[in-house]
C-alpha cells in the first residue's frame, strides 16, 4: 500500500471541516476543498448537498477531471441566480475557499495586493462573492502553502470577506477551520482568536507560528489523524486523475520527514 | 406597431453613444456578446461605463481603451484565473472601478430593474467596498433596527446579450445549464440588443417546446442581429465550449507584446466576417468542446 499523501490527509480535514447535521451546499472551490466536502457527503454527512460544477445538483459528487464514463445524473437545479437565492441569502450554505490573505479576524482578501484600489500594485480576481459569503453563511479556508504572506501581519490588503474584527462589527459570523499543508485552525480562542487545533504528522506548533503573521493559540490535541482505508478508498474514486498530487509543492507524505 | 426588430451589428453600435452605461451579460468566458463587444472596439465610441460579470470582454474593452469606469465583481478566464489585460488596465490605474460583490451587483441590477432607488442588503457590511464605493447605509424603520447597506441601482442604457435563439420581435430562447444573470440585465437596461446564433420569424413556428427558455420578454428587447459563433472566444453551451487555446495566445500577448495595437487586428479584425476567419471560421468554433468544470 502507498503512503498516505499530505494531500489526502487535508482532504480528511476538509471533510472534518465540512462536517454538519444540517441540509445545506457545501461548496468546496479548488480539488482539496472540492474532494473534502464530496467524502464528507459520502461518508459523515449525508445531508450535504452540492453541484456538478456548473447549474445542476447531484446526489453522487462528480469527479474531478474528465468525466470518462462517469455520467452526472441531476438531482437538481442551481444556476447561479438560483443559488445566490437558495444557498447564500438563506445561509444554507458552507464554503470552503482560498483567498489571497487572511488576517487574525479571519478578515480576507481575493481584490488586490499593494499600491491603492485606483491603482493596485498586483490585481488579483476581484472580491467575487466573498462579501455576502462572509456575513450570510458558513465559512471555512484551505491553504496549500502556509506562510507570512498569506496569514499576515495586520489586516489583509484590502477586506473582501468580513471577520470577527471588533472594529467592523457585523452582525453573524461564522468561519469554522483553516486547514493548510501544516495544520488544521479554528477561531475558537477569546474573542475568536485563531487557535492550532492539531498539528499535521511531524509538524511542531513553533514552526506553524514561525510561518504565521499574527499570534497563534496553542491548542493543539494530538496529530492530525490519516484517512482509513474506506476514506482513502473514496478519495481515489473522486479523484481518479491524481490532480490531488498537484496541489502540494512536490506531493510530500502526510507525515514529515 | 413595427415588431420586427432586426439590426446589423453595426446598427446596434450606432445607436450607443459616448460616456454610456453598458450593461454586458454572460459570465466570465462563457457567453459574452463577444461580437458586438468587437464591433464596438472597431468604432470610435468612448468612454464607456462597463457593467459585467467580467471575462475577455472586460479585458478587451480596457486594452482598446474603451472604459472609462467598471462596475464588476471578478474578470476572470475561468482556467486562467486573472484576466491579463484587465490587470494591465488597472495596475496602470488607467480606469475607474466600482468593485462589487456579485450577489449584490444582482440587487443593483434588481433595483434598477423594479424602479427602486435601491435595494438593502447585508453583504458588503464588515468589508472595504462600502468605504470604496461610498456606498450609504440605511436604517429598517421596524422594531429590528438594524443598518444594512443600501445597494444603488445599476441603471443601464443599454445592455448586450448573446443568446441561442430569438425571432425578429426579441423572442429569446437560452439553452444553457446557466441562464447567468441576462435577465436582469435586459431589465435594467433602457434598451437591450442581442445577438444570437439562430434568429427565425416566428419562435413559436418553430420550437414551441422550447418556451421555458424564454428567460425574458420580448418587450426588453430593442433589437437582434445573428452571430453565429458570436459567443466566441467565450463559450456557447449546448453549442460550443470557451477556447481555451484562444485565450492562451491572447493571456501570453498581454506579456508579450503587451501592445494592444500590435495585436488587436488579430484578437478583433476589421470585421466579423476578417475575425471568423481568422479562427478558421464558425464551423471551427462549433467544434471546441464543452468545458467541464
Amino acid at each position: 500500500m502507498t503512503e498516505v499523501s499530505l494531500a489526502e490527509l487535508c482532504i480528511y480535514a476538509c471533510a472534518e471541516a465540512f462536517r454538519d447535521t444540517r441540509e445545506i451546499v457545501a461548496s468546496g472551490i479548488g480539488p482539496i476543498p472540492r474532494i473534502g466536502a464530496g467524502l464528507a457527503k459520502l461518508t459523515h454527512s449525508p445531508g450535504l448537498m452540492m453541484t456538478e460544477g456548473e447549474a445542476y445538483l447531484v446526489e453522487e459528487p462528480v469527479p474531478l477531471g474528465p468525466r470518462g464514463d462517469f455520467i452526472p445524473k441531476a438531482s437538481g437545479y442551481l444556476p447561479f441566480s438560483r443559488f445566490f437565492d437558495s444557498a447564500v441569502w438563506s445561509g444554507k450554505r458552507h464554503a470552503m475557499v482560498t483567498p489571497t490573505q487572511l488576517d487574525r479576524f479571519g478578515q480576507i482578501n481575493l481584490s488586490y495586493l499593494g499600491g491603492t484600489h485606483a491603482q493596485p500594485k498586483t490585481q488579483m480576481l476581484g472580491v467575487r462573492g466573498f462579501p455576502g459569503n462572509s456575513v450570510y453563511h458558513t465559512n471555512s479556508f484551505f491553504f496549500p502553502a502556509h506562510s507570512m504572506r498569506i496569514f499576515v501581519d495586520g489586516e489583509v490588503d484590502m477586506v473582501s470577506g468580513a471577520g470577527y474584527n471588533p472594529a467592523r462589527p457585523v452582525g453573524t459570523i461564522d468561519l469554522r477551520q483553516i486547514i493548510t499543508n501544516l495544520c488544521v485552525m479554528d477561531f475558537g480562542g477569546l474573542a475568536n482568536a485563531v487557535r492550532v487545533i492539531s498539528l499535521h504528522p511531524g509538524v511542531t506548533f513553533e514552526e506553524v507560528q514561525a510561518a504565521t503573521g499574527f499570534p497563534l493559540i496553542d491548542a493543539a490535541k494530538g496529530a492530525t489523524p490519516p484517512p482509513d482505508a474506506e476514506a482513502l478508498a473514496i478519495i481515489n474514486r473522486l479523484d481518479p486523475y491524481g490532480y490531488r498530487a498537484s496541489v502540494i509543492k512536490d506531493n510530500p507524505p502526510a507525515r514529515k520527514p | 406597431m413595427i415588431l420586427d426588430k432586426r439590426m446589423t451589428a453595426q446598427q446596434i453600435v450606432a445607436q450607443l453613444r459616448d460616456g454610456m452605461t453598458l450593461g454586458i451579460g454572460g459570465w466570465g468566458p462563457r457567453r459574452k456578446p463577444m461580437a458586438l463587444v468587437r464591433e464596438i472596439i472597431r468604432s470610435d465610441l468612448k468612454d464607456l461605463t462597463i457593467v459585467a460579470y467580467g471575462g475577455a470582454d472586460v479585458g478587451m474593452l480596457c486594452a482598446a481603451g474603451k472604459i472609462k469606469k467598471l462596475v464588476f465583481a471578478f474578470v476572470s478566464l475561468d482556467a486562467i484565473p486573472l484576466e491579463p489585460w484587465f490587470r494591465k488596465s488597472r495596475e496602470a490605474g488607467k480606469i475607474e472601478v466600482l468593485e462589487l460583490d456579485e450577489g449584490m451587483f444582482q440587487w443593483g441590477l434588481k433595483a434598477a430593474a423594479f424602479g427602486l432607488p435601491f435595494l438593502p442588503t447585508r453583504v458588503a457590511m464588515g468589508t472595504n467596498l462600502a468605504e470604496l464605493g461610498d456606498l450609504k447605509t440605511v436604517q429598517s424603520p421596524y422594531a429590528d433596527g438594524e443598518t444594512l447597506i443600501a445597494m444603488p441601482a445599476l441603471k443601464l442604457d443599454a445592455a448586450l446579450i448573446h443568446v441561442n435563439r430569438s425571432d425578429w420581435r426579441g423572442n429569446v430562447q437560452l439553452l444553457g445549464p446557466d441562464p447567468y444573470y441576462d435577465e436582469w440585465f435586459a431589465k435594467a437596461a433602457a434598451k437591450t440588443y442581442l445577438s444570437c446564433e439562430e434568429l427565425v420569424d416566428r419562435i413559436e413556428d418553430h420550437y414551441p417546446e422550447d418556451a421555458q427558455a424564454n428567460t425574458f420578454e420580448r418587450c426588453f428587447v430593442s433589437g437582434v442581429v445573428e452571430m453565429s459563433g458570436g459567443a466566441h472566444p467565450s463559450s456557447m453551451p449546448p453549442l460550443h465550449g470557451p477556447d481555451m487555446k484562444w485565450f492562451k495566445t491572447y493571456a501570453e500577448a498581454a506579456r508579450d507584446p503587451g501592445d494592444w495595437q500590435a495585436v488587436a487586428a488579430q484578437f478583433v479584425g476589421a470585421s466579423e466576417a476578417e475575425y471568423l476567419a481568422g479562427i478558421g471560421g464558425k464551423e471551427a468554433v462549433m467544434n471546441i468542446p464543452l468545458a467541464i468544470y
